[in-house]
Order: C-alpha cells, then sequence, then structure tokens
C-alpha cells in the first residue's frame, strides 16, 4: 500500500530523515511518534507526494487515500456539508451522504455552517469526516484529534476504527493511547528513522 | 431610519447641493453657451431621450465599449492563467503591460487611427485600457489562491474542473471584481474619447464632437451625462453578474449560523 525506502530529507544543515524506511501494507496500521520537529509532518508528506524527499524512493499503491492534517484545510466559502461534499461528487446527489458523515461525528446541527462559524475543534472534525466519506483504503493521519475533549476523541476513534476495518493507516501523533485505540504499531523516531 | 435609506438620502442631499451650486453658477454666468442650468439640459435630455436617434447611438456605444470590455476580460484572464504557469510568459508580458498602462489614452487613439478603421478603434481602445487591469488583477488571485488547499485537492485527487470551480475561481473572482470595477469606468472613458477623436457613425463620441463643433453645449452636457449615466448602471450590471457567477461557484448552501 505505502512503502518508504531509505529516504532522506534536510532542512538546510539539519537533517531529519536519513535512510528512513517504511512499510505499510493493506490493512495494517501504524503510528510515528517523537519530539517536535523531528520529521514526522515531513514524512507523511512525503508519502502523499506532497514533498520530494532528498534521497529514497516512495512506492504508494493505494485506490483511494485520504489524509487529515493538522490544519483543518476547509475550504472557506463552502459549508461544513459542501466541504465534505466536495471530495464525494460535488454535487447534489451526495450531499445526503456528506451531511450522514458529519451527522457520525456530531455535527449535525453545523451541516451548513461555514468553517468561520465553527471552532477549531469542530472544523478539525469536518476534515475527519471528508477523510472517511472517502471509504480510503489509506488513510494518513497528522495529529487529527486537537481541540477535542478525551469522551469525544474516544467516540471519534471508534468511529474511524469501525468505518475503516480493512483500511490502512498511518497516524502521527503524541499521544500513546490514541495509537493504541486505533490498533497501531508504534514506531519511534530514533536518529532519523522510525523503529519500533 | 433603515441605514439604506439613510444613505439614500445622504446621497440625494449631495446630488441636491451640487445641482443647486451648478443652477447658482449658470444663473451667475448666465450665457446657455458657457454653461447652460440644469433645468435647460434636463428639459433638452427630456427631448433626446424620446427620439429614437439617442437610443440607437447609445446602443451602439454601449456595443462597442462593451465588445472591447469583453475582449479584454477574455485575454486578460487567458493571459493571466498563461503568466501564472509560465514565468518566460510573465517575464515578456510584464513589461508590455506596465507600458500600456503608463502610455497615455490619446497616443494609442492617434497610433490606432493609422493602423485601424474608424468603428473597430474605439472598441480596441476600451479592450487595451481595461486588459492590463484585469490581467493583473485575475493574476495576483491566481498566485494568492491557497496552497493548502491546492495541496488537498492532489491528495484527493479532485478533477480539475472541480479544482477550478471550487478553489480557483472564488480566489479569484474578489480579484476579479475589483479589476471590474476600476477596470469598467476606464474602459467606457476611453471608448468615449477614441469615438470624440474618430468620430464613427451612430456613436455618443461623435454627437459630444458635434456638439462641440456647433457649440451646442447644452447638447454637450446631456451627452456627457448620458455617459455618466450608462458607466453606473452597466458597472452595477456587470458587477452583479460577477456576484452571481461568485454564488454558484462557492457559497451556495452556506447559511449563516
Amino acid at each position: 500500500m505505502l512503502r518508504l525506502h531509505k529516504v532522506s530529507l534536510s532542512f538546510g544543515d539539519r537533517a531529519v530523515l536519513r535512510g528512513c524506511s517504511l512499510d505499510l501494507p493493506a490493512g495494517a496500521r501504524l503510528a510515528l511518534m517523537g519530539p517536535s520537529g523531528c520529521g514526522k509532518t515531513s514524512l507523511l508528506r512525503i508519502a502523499l507526494g506532497l514533498q520530494a524527499p532528498d534521497a529514497g524512493d516512495v512506492i504508494l499503491r493505494a485506490a483511494r487515500a485520504s489524509a487529515v492534517f493538522q490544519e483543518p484545510r476547509l475550504l472557506p466559502w463552502l459549508s461544513a456539508e459542501e466541504n465534505v461534499n466536495l471530495v464525494l461528487s460535488d454535487g447534489p446527489a451526495t450531499l445526503d451522504e456528506a451531511g450522514a458523515w458529519l451527522d457520525r461525528l456530531e455535527l449535525g446541527d453545523a451541516r451548513r455552517f461555514l468553517p468561520a462559524e465553527l471552532s477549531g475543534g469542530m472544523q478539525q472534525r469536518v476534515s475527519l469526516a471528508r477523510a472517511l466519506a472517502v471509504g480510503p483504503d489509506l488513510l494518513l493521519l497528522d495529529e487529527p484529534f486537537k481541540g477535542m475533549d478525551e469522551a469525544l476523541r474516544g467516540r471519534v476513534l471508534r468511529l474511524i476504527s469501525d468505518s475503516l476495518p480493512e483500511a490502512a493507516i498511518l497516524l502521527v501523533t503524541h499521544d500513546a493511547q490514541e495509537a493504541e485505540a486505533l490498533g497501531c504499531r508504534i514506531l519511534r523516531y530514533h536518529e532519523g528513522r522510525f523503529e519500533p | 431610519m433603515t441605514p439604506r435609506l439613510r444613505k439614500g438620502l445622504t446621497a440625494l442631499g449631495v446630488l441636491l447641493f451640487w445641482v443647486l451650486l451648478w443652477a447658482l453658477l449658470a444663473r451667475l454666468v448666465d450665457r446657455d453657451l458657457l454653461l447652460p442650468s440644469p433645468l435647460q439640459v434636463l428639459q433638452r435630455g427630456g427631448v433626446l431621450v424620446c427620439s429614437g436617434a439617442f437610443w440607437l447611438t447609445t446602443l451602439w456605444s454601449i456595443a462597442r465599449v462593451l465588445a472591447g470590455i469583453a475582449a479584454a476580460i477574455v485575454l486578460g484572464v487567458l493571459l493571466a492563467a498563461l503568466t501564472e504557469r509560465s514565468a518566460l510568459a510573465r517575464t515578456l508580458l510584464s513589461p508590455l503591460m506596465t507600458l500600456v498602462k503608463s502610455t497615455p489614452v490619446a497616443s494609442f487613439i492617434i497610433l490606432a487611427l493609422i493602423w485601424l478603421g474608424r468603428s473597430v478603434l474605439p472598441v480596441f481602445i476600451s479592450a487595451l485600457m481595461v486588459l492590463p487591469v484585469v490581467w493583473a488583477n485575475v493574476s495576483a488571485g491566481i498566485a494568492g489562491q491557497d496552497p493548502l488547499l491546492l495541496e488537498l485537492a492532489r491528495v484527493y485527487r479532485l478533477p480539475r474542473l472541480r479544482v477550478l470551480r471550487r478553489i480557483t475561481l472564488p480566489s479569484v473572482l474578489p480579484h476579479f471584481r475589483a479589476a471590474l470595477s476600476s477596470a469598467l469606468g476606464l474602459g467606457w472613458k476611453a471608448g468615449i474619447a477614441a469615438e470624440v477623436l474618430t468620430v464613427p457613425q451612430r456613436s455618443i463620441g461623435r454627437m459630444i464632437y458635434e456638439s462641440k463643433l456647433y457649440l451646442e453645449t447644452t447638447d454637450l452636457f446631456v451627452w456627457t451625462a448620458a455617459v455618466v449615466v450608462l458607466s453606473l448602471i452597466i458597472e452595477r450590471l456587470l458587477l452583479r453578474l460577477v456576484a452571481r457567477i461568485g454564488r454558484k461557484g462557492g457559497e451556495t448552501h452556506a447559511a449563516a449560523a
């Protein structure tokens, strides 16, 4: 599904990834943990093809990849349900489906709200709804639970697990409990690589 | 009193003030040839407006100027798309646009008079004046697209048309609206100025020119007033049209909290 082979990346003189390899077969779940700025997000960006590594290879074989970034990345001129619908058909035929995903993320009352009318945590849930709506076979999550209280976070984690029983998941987090709740094998940052 | 009513009354008050000042000056000057009174202009305007020739003349001028503006919009948008994709195209085109913006319109009119036919010239001049403004603003809009949203589109493999409609268009529209707002008046004035110098058949510019030639100052005022009023109406209509396109592209279902 996703394979990174000896990927290296530097920011100026600072090498963050040094020959980092990672294998995420279909249905597997991995969590990347490490200090801030160690290159977790960069690794996700490289995996998604949004950033080119200095060296190494990336093989991505997902039919439907989706991602939740640290920032919600919602289109400010579209309502919550339109933002979700954007990755479906973007037409009226799937608007209800988009709304149903918002319901599952406890945002049913906010369907027609613009992102600016939602709190940061609510925006992040819209972003999660969008990621889940496409039915991905690969889901990349970059600290997606910011701004959620513990109880809500638990419910959202369960929803992700239940909705995508067979999807491969790559999670970036600082919280081992989140990783465990999703059934992820934890890889920790060590000298430019992520190791068990 | 609603804010809208207050705004309307203020505008009416301002208009009344200037009309009264004009009337006072006309009485002081006391020569129609130099400064006709508002009442004389209104009466003459009434006579002209009731004639079929007035509308035919006006429609032809509107058609010429709008053709120029439309051509400039199409070309400006296409060139902006090109220059935002190609650094070479931008390097080549930027000085040309600066040249067009800083050259006096009269120079272009005289030059174009040598190259083009009289009836086409106002179209060309309107287009030339509007083009750099549309190009610069649309370029700014395209360049100002949120890179994070474009990344999102890549991750979800959104079709190109959807990206254009949902991300590019809403990003560009505010810039496009600003361009239209400033360029329409410019295009309209330049088009009429070109008509005055080239005097094509059935044109407001010809009527202004003939008013000057035969010292019909009242007619000159009437035609000038027609230019101002038409400019305002066309600007309003086009901006409303752009706003409608914006709603279709973006904020279709969004409702306020």
